[in-house]
């Protein structure tokens, strides 16, 4: 059992830990402590992801743009997350003179804080739950749906008006994703039967033949429904295609547009711990958690999994952000009430389809079916190909 | 440690309450009412009424206080104003206060022992809904279609002649 020694060998080492206090200190002591350690763990893991993925993305970026990414500060560039923290914390923090100094300062610590604790409920590997809660799911779109008042606290608190029209701009987009983004994880928690997100992982652990896992992606209405999370997951995080909020052409850094030094790295901070928290949870909802592909490879650790599924997921945050060039924002609200909601809720009847049709291949080809005709509908009804004439303009109302 | 983590939770609600209603800003008040919302889902945690907690976080983080807030910065001009001491606001919350007081105390069933009551979960829940209350659950389901289509209806651009 040497494998299973490697799987848990986190979960014996907080034991180990623990096991110092156990018969010395209160139990309620021993409860906080172990919290403390989960916290502690957590924070150091996802803030050094944070700091490697945030030269990863300069470098990858570079690499599409024909350019080197930065390579000065060690090997490969590697330390220019040390070298930028340094820049960050020495630099001048300046609060605008009419600025509401109260709230301008609680807004980057509230967006983390709500950014981190999103964090807690993911599963990351057998076992390794930080924060074990009934309704898992709904607890992180609960503390998710705090962002948008912190956005606005930022937005008002700066007293400048492109701060103001960025919080204004990343509430609407938010709001209206966070629609598409919630329903789409209905149809998953309706065949699970379940909000507890070890549950969802644990009811995609078998496998067809032995190589064909029963994740939810390969189910018609679990690739849409992926599909559909994965786009409104960028919304939520504020990137390109969808990065309006903060429009540097635009409305220079909208909501952060008064922001200097570390209270702008919190900021940017929360924003990618924000990314990992909607990506971890789509590979917990679709992606089979931290389950193996493929049966003969249950040997690699669990957890190993789940950071290879969840730097995938990056890559392809990063990708679309060196691809697409900016959305207008009228096309983004377009796009989500005429396309995604109508799409969201056809996944929920699909599923629907899929359990009643006995979950096996006439389910599948019946909710494909559903989603096809949804889709084809759609499409013709929305068809707003022009034909050839004059270009018009339209202003703001 | 629920009687300590009870207290804490109380001074935290009612001071975040009584600072929104009596901070001269009105921004700041709405964002104490927000704090407010957090202390009384705290107090359904504390109750073991998980679903409930996390909704009011959901509904009155999320949407209410958000709603709160745009509606204040869209409709008054005088949001940097510092309010006045409103009297009247005082008798009614005094008059609120009262009525509930005497009826908590007229209630009978207060002098009995509290009954053992388990922590409802999610699924208990979900399984009533689905089971017992689909009607009222149907019901509201329609309720909220005829408004979300009502306020769509109330935005929409009007067609050019």
């Amino acid at each position: 059992m040497s494998g299973d020694a490697v799987d848990q060998i986190f979960i014996h080492a907080k034991q180990w830990l623990l096991s110092f206090m156990s018969g010395r200190a209160p139990d309620w002591l021993i409860q906080v402590a172990s919290s403390l350690i989960n916290i502690a763990v957590l924070l150091g893991v996802f803030l050094t992801l944070f700091a490697l993925i945030s030269v990863l993305e300069r470098k990858i970026l570079g690499r599409m743009q024909n350019r080197y990414g930065p390579n000065r500060v060690g090997p490969f560039g590697l330390f220019q997350p040390v070298a930028d923290g340094i820049k960050m914390l020495i630099k001048e923090d300046i609060v605008p003179a009419r600025a509401d100094k109260i709230v301008h300062f609680l807004a980057p610590v509230l967006i983390a804080a709500a950014a981190i604790l999103s964090l807690g409920v993911i599963p990351y590997g057998r076992n390794m739950t930080p924060f074990v809660i009934d309704g898992g799911i709904l607890f992180f779109f609960a503390v998710g749906s705090a962002t948008e008042l912190t956005v606005f606290m930022a937005g008002w608190g700066s007293n400048n008006k492109y701060s103001m029209l960025g919080a204004m701009r990343a509430i609407g987009q938010m709001i209206s994703y966070e629609l598409p983004l919630i329903i789409t994880v209905l149809p998953v928690v309706m065949i699970v039967g379940s909000l507890n997100p070890d549950k969802i992982v644990v009811a995609q652990s078998s496998y067809t033949f032995g190589f064909v896992p029963h994740w939810f992606v390969f189910t018609p209405w679990g690739a849409t429904a992926f599909l559909l999370f994965f786009v409104s997951g960028l919304v939520e995080s504020n990137r390109t295609p969808f990065d309006v909020p903060e429009g540097e052409s635009e409305i220079v850094a909208g909501h952060m547009t008064e922001y200097s030094g570390f209270k702008y790295a919190t900021f940017f901070m929360a924003e990618y711990i924000g990314m990992f928290a909607v990506s971890g949870l789509g590979v917990t909802l679709f992606l089979g958690g931290w389950h193996a592909p493929l049966r003969f490879l249950e040997f690699i650790p669990s957890y190993v999994w789940f950071f290879i599924k969840l730097s995938i997921l990056l890559f392809v945050y990063i990708w679309l952000r060196g691809t697409l060039p900016r959305t207008r924002v009228d096309q983004i609200m377009n796009f989500a009430w005429k396309f995604m909601l109508p799409m969201a809720f056809t996944c929920v009847v699909a599923a629907a389809v899929w359990h009643y049709t006995d979950r096996g291949l006439r389910g599948w080809l019946w909710s494909f079916v559903v989603i096809a005709a949804v889709y084809v509908t759609l499409s013709i009804l929305l068809d707003t190909r022009r034909k050839f004439a004059p270009r018009t303009y339209r202003f703001a109302e | 440690m629920s009687t300590v983590a009870f207290t804490i939770i109380a001074i935290l609600t009612l001071a975040a309450a009584l600072a929104a209603a009596t901070l001269p800003k009105l921004m700041h008040a709405a964002l104490s009412f927000a704090v407010m919302f957090v202390g009384i889902s705290a107090f359904f945690f504390l109750l073991g009424a998980e679903f409930v907690g996390l909704v009011q976080i959901f509904v009155y983080i999320g949407a209410v206080a958000v709603l709160i807030v745009f509606t204040i910065l869209l409709t008054r001009h005088d949001t940097e104003k510092v309010r006045g001491f409103n009297w009247n606001g005082v008798v009614v919350a005094v008059a609120v206060f009262a009525g509930l007081i005497w009826a908590i105390t007229k209630t009978k069933s207060l002098s009995q022992a509290p009954l053992q009551i388990e922590p409802v979960t999610v699924q208990r829940i979900g399984e009533l809904l689905m089971t017992s209350y689909v009607w009222p659950l149907q019901c509201v389901g329609v309720l909220l279609t005829a408004a979300l289509i009502g306020a769509l209806i109330l935005v929409m651009e009007e067609k050019r002649e």
